[in-house]
């Protein structure tokens, strides 16, 4: 609709909107994030949903034990290789549409930690995430703005068939859980979910 | 015109009945329309096993539990239950009456009955449980005082 008419309309005291914006308003305020922290992260995020910052005015504060009834998962802190398959399970479980923020240094690259053994250098190596949000941890305001961040994509989101989201959805779905080899997680990583940039590329 | 009775007095019982019948059922059959209009139902062995906090699901969940822990957990809940009412009871001991002190004692020794029972059976003796074939085919009850 043209966006004249419609403020001209709301002038009048008419409001207009379509389908889809109503649909994506309500989806994009009502987001139920997985309840579970991995490290420092979480009490960041613990301290976003309480009433100081109060998590509640972006309609997201209602973390859900079970994946089942969650939309989004905060992975807030270090993924170590003996925790990544069950993220990834549990971001398996959880259903479509969902959304992933990667909270903090740890979650997005490994962090402080990235040359240790044990820690995975991003959990985006196998869950696609929609924010990445840096710092060590991230204050509770940068928590908030990646909600805010998130609502404006799902904002942009289509009702209908998209053939490109159907199309990843099915990828996402076919993507394996890693399993614990014996050096590494195998596979290390998901090659269609993660691209290495150039600069990330290990140097002989 | 005036709101009256209408003619069937449990008409509006029906009304109501349905009515609240229908506030249940017509969100869930248009949730159900919905996701299949917008969603294509994508399953998959991982997004259907049963939830464990994100493990991988035992393989066999339906394994049944010995029954012998149904007798620790009465003999645990003879010595809970007294301890949680001797331990005040002992704080006002002095001050009791006759009459509280003989009410405490029919139930502490209600509570022995039980402990003497177990212990008559045997039940107090730990044994290190035999897996037998199926798991819980292990009978209840022991002999004597073995």
């Amino acid at each position: 609709m043209d966006e004249g008419l419609k403020s001209e309309l709301q002038k009048a005291g008419i409001f207009t909107t379509t389908l889809s914006d109503l649909y994506n308003w309500g989806r994009s305020n009502s987001l139920w994030p997985l309840q579970f922290g991995l490290a420092c992260c979480a009490i960041e995020m613990i301290a976003t949903s309480m009433s100081r910052y109060d998590l509640a005015r972006f309609g997201a504060e209602v973390f859900r034990p079970s994946p089942r009834q969650a939309d989004l998962m905060i992975v807030s802190g270090t993924v170590t290789k003996k925790m990544a398959p069950q993220v990834v399970r549990l971001y398996k479980q959880m259903p479509s549409p969902k959304y992933v923020i990667a909270m903090g240094a740890c979650a997005i690259s490994g962090g402080p930690f990235k040359q240790g053994y044990n820690v995975l250098k991003g959990i985006d190596r196998f869950i696609p995430v929609d924010v990445h949000i840096p710092g060590c941890p991230p204050r509770p305001e940068a928590l908030l703005h990646a909600i805010m961040t998130l609502q404006r994509k799902i904002t942009q989101d289509t009702l209908g068939y998209d053939r490109r989201k159907e199309e990843e959805a099915e990828l996402v779905a076919s993507l394996p859980v890693p399993e614990h080899g014996p050096k590494d997680l195998s596979p290390s990583k998901h090659d269609s979910i993660w691209h290495a940039a150039p600069s990330r590329k290990v140097r002989t | 015109m005036a709101s009256g009775t209408p003619e069937n007095p449990y008409l509006l019982l029906a009304v109501f009945a349905i009515s609240a019948l229908m506030m249940g059922l017509v969100p869930i059959l248009l949730a159900r329309l919905w996701t299949r209009w917008h969603r294509t139902a994508r399953p998959d062995p991982v997004k259907h096993a049963v939830y464990e906090c994100g493990l991988e699901t035992a393989p066999y969940q339906w394994l049944p539990l010995k029954i012998e822990y149904y007798i620790y957990g009465i003999i645990f809940l003879v010595f809970d239950v007294e301890i949680l009412f001797l331990l005040p009871i002992a704080a006002v001991y002095q001050d009791l009456p006759a009459g509280a002190i003989a009410g405490i004692l029919v139930f502490v020794l209600l509570l022995m009955e039980g402990l003497a029972w177990a212990w008559a059976k045997g039940l107090l003796r730990w044994q290190f449980m035999q897996a037998t074939n199926s798991g819980s085919q292990q009978s209840l009850v022991r002999s004597g005082a073995s």
